[in-house]
C-alpha cells in the first residue's frame, strides 16, 4: 500500500488554468488616423467629391421621354416593374444587360486589381468614401490625431461631452441624407422630397432611410476599419488577383533599413542607417491602424496615405521620395536582391546607393509596359467582349414583341357548322413610350379567320389594336377552321404583329389542333 | 504546460493543446461579435413574448402584440373585398349588355365569374367547361336555351327543370318509344343522323322524313334546327348532346333523359349569376 504522500502526480493541467487564462473576446483598439497631405491625398478628394456627387445627383437628373414616361434620367421604377437609364429602358425581361453589367464589374475589378491592386478598396469602395467623411467630420469637431486621442482619455466634462454630441450628430446628418439620397432612385425625385418631408411617403420610404440610416452610421462611424477586416470577403479574394506584377503599396525596406530613430547620431557612431528614421507617421495616418513596414497584409485597403506621410518626411530630412511607394513585387524583390547581395548579406544602404549617395542604376522602377501582360489582356479582353456583345444586343433589341399561349382546356371546340375553333391568349408588347397601333396576321393556316373578342370586329385573317406606351395588352383570340380544312388535321402557323407607324415586327409560331377523326 | 505558449510566427498565444505538435492559436473573437451574440438572445426571448410562442396543453401563448395569421388573413380579405367594392356595385347596377360594352367591367365581371365557375360549376361542365354527355358544352355556339347573355343569365339564374324555383326552363320531350314502333323509330334516328352524316340505311332516313314532320317538327322544327324556347337541341348540326350515333339517337327518340341544373340565383345571388353569365358568354360562343 502506498503512502499518502507518495500518490503520484499525473501530468494534467486546466486549459483555462489561471496562469494561461487569457480573455476571449478582444476589444477593439481604438485607431486615431492623423491628416495626411500630398498626391493621394489629394486624388481621394477629388475622387470622393466624385462618387459622392454622383450618388448624391444622380436621382436629380432629368430625361425627356415624352410625356407617357417619367422625366428622371435614372430611375429604378419598381411599381411597374421599369427600370431607366438616360435612352435606355429595361423590362424585367431584359434584365440581363444588368447581370451582364454586374459581371463586367466583376471582371473590371479584377482587371484594376491585378493591375493597380486594391484600388477600389483604397479609393472608390462606398466604405472607404464614408468613413473619409466621417473622419474630415470627427477632425473637424474633435481636432487632429493627438487632440482625438487627448480628449478619449479625458475624463467626461461638458466639452468632451458637447464635442462628442455634434461629432455623432453630424454623422448621424449624414447617415439620413445617405439613406435619403437612396430613395429617390426609386421614384420621381422631386415629388418623394416633398411627401417625404411633409410625411406622406409610404411606410417603405421611411423603413429603407431608417434601416441605410442606421447601416451608414454603425459602419462609417462606429465600425470604420473593422467592416473591411471582418466582414468583407474582398481582402480574401484580392490575394488570388495580384500577381508579382502588380502594383500594391509597398515598403521598401530595401533602402529603408536598418531604420534608426536618431540617423544622424547613429551615422556618427558608424552604425549602418537606411534610410527610416521610424517616425511612425505612416502608422499615425493609416485608417486601418496597421504599419505598413510589416509587409503586405489583408488589413491594408492600399489608400496610399501613408505614402503620402512617408514623402513629406522624406521631403523634410532631404532624401528622395519614395520610401513607401506603389512597387510591384517583382521590381520589389530586384532591388531586394541588390540590398542583400543576392540573399547573402543582411540589408546594406551602402549597395543600393553610390558614392555620392544617389540610388544606383540598376534599381528597378515602375514601367507601364507591366501592366500590359497577358493577364490583364484576358480581363479586359473578357470585359470589351461582354460589353461590346450587351451594345450590340442593346441596339438591335425589340421594341415589339407578342406571346402566344395555346389555350389548354379545352384545346380546341366544334363548332355546330362542323368547324372548329381554337383559343389563343396573345401578349402585345409596346416597349417604347409612345402609343402604337399594332396589326396582328394569321400566316399559314389557309382558310382559317381570327376574331378578337375584345374588338368585336367581324372574323378575319387580320386585326387592327391599340396599345399603351410601355404596356403590354393581352388579347383572347379565337382561330377558327372550316370543316373541311379542319379535317385534315393540326398544323403549325404564326401570329405576327406588325407596327403600322414603322417596320417593326415579330412573330409566335403556335399550333392549331384539330379533332383526330 | 504551466506557462504561457507563445507562437513564434505570429506572437499569438495558443490554447495550449498539442495535437501531434501543431498548435492552435487562440486569436479572440471581437468584443462586439459577442454583444452581436447576446444580441439575438435577448431578441429571441423579446420575440416569444411578443408573439404566439411557447405551446400550451391546447392552444399556444398569444403573445402580448394580440398577433394572430388568422386575423392578418381576416385584414387582406376584407381589404380586397373594399377594394373590389366599387366594382361590385357597378355591376349590381349595370345592364348585362352594358357589362359587356364596358371594358373594365367585363374583364372583372369575367374573371370573378371564373371563379365563381370553377367552386359552383366545374363538377359537372368541366374546368374548361367542355362539359360531356349530357353537359353541355359551354365553349361552342350551340344553345339549348338561347346563347345571348340575356338567355344564359336565366338559364344561369333559374336553372332547367328545377324544383326549387318557379321560373326555370322546363321542357321534357314525350318518351317517343310509347308512340312510336320500334322501327318507325330507328327511321327517324335515321333521318336525323342524315342531317349531317350519311346514314346507314337511306330508305329507312327517306322513312323517318315524313315520321319526323308529323311528331318531331313542332318542337325541333321543320328545318331541324331546334327551337331555344322549348330547349329543344338543333338536330342539323355537329354537335350532339347525349351522342352521336344513330343508336344513341334511337335511344334518346325512345325514352329521352332529361337532364337538370339547379337555379343559382337563390345560392350565389344576382350578382355573381351575373358575373357566371358574362364568364360563360366571354368562353367564345355568346351571341
Amino acid at each position: 500500500m502506498l503512502d499518502r504522500n507518495e500518490v503520484e502526480r499525473l501530468e494534467a493541467e486546466a486549459v483555462n488554468a489561471a496562469a494561461v487564462r487569457q480573455p476571449l473576446y478582444a476589444p477593439r483598439k481604438k485607431i486615431f488616423p492623423k491628416r495626411a497631405t500630398g498626391n493621394f491625398r489629394r486624388f481621394k478628394w477629388i475622387v470622393m467629391a466624385i462618387t459622392l456627387g454622383i450618388y448624391y445627383l444622380t436621382p436629380w437628373l432629368r430625361w425627356d421621354r415624352g410625356e407617357f414616361a417619367p422625366d428622371q434620367a435614372v430611375l429604378v421604377d419598381l411599381a411597374n416593374r421599369r427600370f431607366y437609364f438616360f435612352f435606355i429602358e429595361i423590362w424585367p425581361q431584359e434584365f440581363f444587360y444588368v447581370a451582364g453589367l454586374l459581371v463586367m464589374a466583376g471582371i473590371g475589378l479584377f482587371l484594376v486589381t491585378t493591375t493597380v491592386g486594391r484600388a477600389w478598396c483604397g479609393y472608390t469602395c462606398p466604405q472607404t468614401v464614408w468613413v473619409d467623411l466621417f473622419l474630415v467630420v470627427e477632425r473637424a469637431v474633435e481636432g487632429d490625431r493627438n487632440a482625438r486621442i487627448k480628449l478619449d482619455k479625458a475624463p467626461w466634462s461638458a466639452d468632451k461631452l458637447a464635442k462628442r454630441v455634434v461629432k455623432h450628430a453630424t454623422w448621424l446628418a449624414i447617415a439620413v441624407a445617405t439613406g435619403g439620397a437612396w430613395i429617390f432612385y426609386f421614384a420621381d425625385a422631386p415629388t418623394l422630397l416633398v411627401d417625404f418631408v411633409t410625411g406622406h411617403a409610404v411606410p417603405e420610404v421611411y423603413i429603407t432611410v431608417a434601416i441605410l440610416t442606421a447601416t451608414t452610421y454603425t459602419f462609417g462611424g462606429l465600425m470604420r476599419e473593422q467592416v473591411c477586416t471582418y466582414m468583407c470577403p474582398w481582402p480574401r479574394i484580392q490575394a488570388a488577383m495580384l500577381d508579382e506584377n502588380s502594383l500594391t503599396v509597398t515598403y521598401n525596406d530595401w533602402r529603408g533599413e536598418p531604420r534608426r530613430r536618431h540617423a544622424k547620431k547613429a551615422a556618427a557612431e558608424g552604425k549602418i542607417v537606411g534610410d527610416c528614421v521610424d517616425c511612425n507617421a505612416c502608422v499615425a495616418v493609416c485608417p486601418m491602424g496597421i504599419d505598413i513596414r510589416d509587409g503586405q497584409q489583408l488589413e491594408c485597403i492600399t489608400c496610399a496615405l501613408c505614402i503620402d506621410a512617408c514623402d513629406s518626411v522624406m521631403d523634410k530630412i532631404g532624401k528622395e521620395r519614395g520610401l513607401i511607394s506603389y512597387a510591384t513585387l517583382c521590381d520589389y524583390n530586384a532591388n531586394m536582391s541588390i540590398a542583400t547581395d543576392n540573399g547573402a548579406e543582411p540589408i546594406s544602404p551602402s549597395l543600393v546607393r553610390d558614392g555620392n549617395g544617389e540610388l544606383v542604376g540598376s534599381i528597378a522602377h515602375f514601367h507601364l509596359s507591366k501592366i500590359f501582360r497577358p493577364r490583364t489582356f484576358v480581363y479586359f479582353g473578357a470585359w470589351a467582349a461582354i460589353g461590346l456583345v450587351m451594345l450590340v444586343a442593346l441596339m438591335a433589341r425589340d421594341r415589339i414583341d407578342i406571346n402566344v399561349l395555346h389555350d389548354r382546356n379545352p384545346q380546341f371546340v366544334l363548332l355546330s357548322g362542323g368547324s372548329v375553333r381554337n383559343g389563343y391568349t396573345v401578349k402585345l408588347l409596346n416597349m417604347v413610350p409612345q402609343p402604337r397601333i399594332f396589326t396582328l396576321e394569321l400566316h399559314g393556316l389557309p382558310g382559317g379567320f381570327m376574331s378578337v373578342a375584345e374588338t368585336g370586329a367581324p372574323e378575319s385573317r387580320i386585326a387592327t389594336v391599340g396599345v399603351e406606351p410601355d404596356r403590354l395588352r393581352t388579347l383572347k383570340v379565337f382561330v377558327r377552321l372550316p370543316a373541311d380544312a379542319a379535317a385534315r388535321g393540326s398544323r403549325d402557323f404564326s401570329f405576327v404583329v406588325k407596327d403600322t407607324g414603322s417596320d417593326e415586327t415579330d412573330s409566335y409560331e403556335t399550333t392549331f389542333i384539330a379533332p383526330e377523326n | 504546460m504551466s506557462e504561457k505558449h507563445i507562437d513564434e510566427t505570429t506572437g499569438v498565444e495558443t490554447t495550449g493543446h498539442v495535437w501531434d505538435g501543431i498548435r492552435e492559436l487562440n486569436n479572440p473573437l471581437p468584443r462586439w461579435w459577442l454583444w452581436t451574440f447576446y444580441l439575438t438572445v435577448i431578441w429571441s426571448v423579446a420575440y416569444t413574448i411578443a408573439y404566439p410562442a411557447w405551446p400550451l396543453i391546447s392552444s399556444a401563448t398569444s403573445g402580448v402584440l394580440g398577433y394572430s395569421s388568422r386575423a392578418e388573413l381576416g385584414k387582406e380579405l376584407a381589404a380586397v373585398e373594399e377594394g373590389r367594392a366599387e366594382l361590385v356595385a357597378a355591376v349590381a347596377d349595370t345592364s348585362l349588355e352594358d357589362i359587356l360594352a364596358d371594358q373594365e367591367l367585363r374583364r372583372f365581371a369575367a374573371s370573378a365569374g371564373e371563379a365563381a365557375y370553377m367552386v359552383n360549376c366545374s363538377q359537372c361542365h368541366g374546368s374548361g367547361a367542355r362539359g360531356s354527355a349530357g353537359y353541355p358544352n359551354l365553349n361552342d355556339d350551340d344553345w339549348l336555351w338561347g346563347g345571348d347573355i340575356e338567355a344564359i343569365y336565366q338559364t344561369i339564374a333559374h336553372g332547367v327543370r328545377f324544383d326549387g324555383d318557379d321560373a326555370t326552363r322546363f321542357s321534357e320531350m314525350p318518351a317517343f318509344g310509347d308512340i312510336l314502333s320500334g322501327e318507325e323509330v330507328d327511321q327517324v334516328a335515321a333521318y336525323v343522323f342524315s342531317l349531317m352524316g350519311d346514314p346507314s340505311d337511306q330508305a329507312a332516313a327517306d322513312a323517318g322524313a315524313a315520321l319526323y314532320a308529323d311528331n318531331c317538327a313542332a318542337c325541333h322544327g321543320e328545318d331541324a334546327k331546334g327551337l331555344t324556347e322549348f330547349g329543344a337541341p338543333n338536330l342539323a348540326d355537329a354537335i350532339w348532346f347525349y351522342g352521336s350515333d344513330e343508336r344513341a339517337i334511337a335511344a334518346q327518340i325512345k325514352n329521352p333523359a332529361h337532364g337538370v341544373m339547379p337555379g343559382w340565383q337563390s345560392r350565389l345571388g344576382e350578382v355573381t349569376v351575373k358575373q357566371l353569365a358574362v364568364y360563360v358568354h366571354s368562353l367564345g360562343g355568346g351571341e
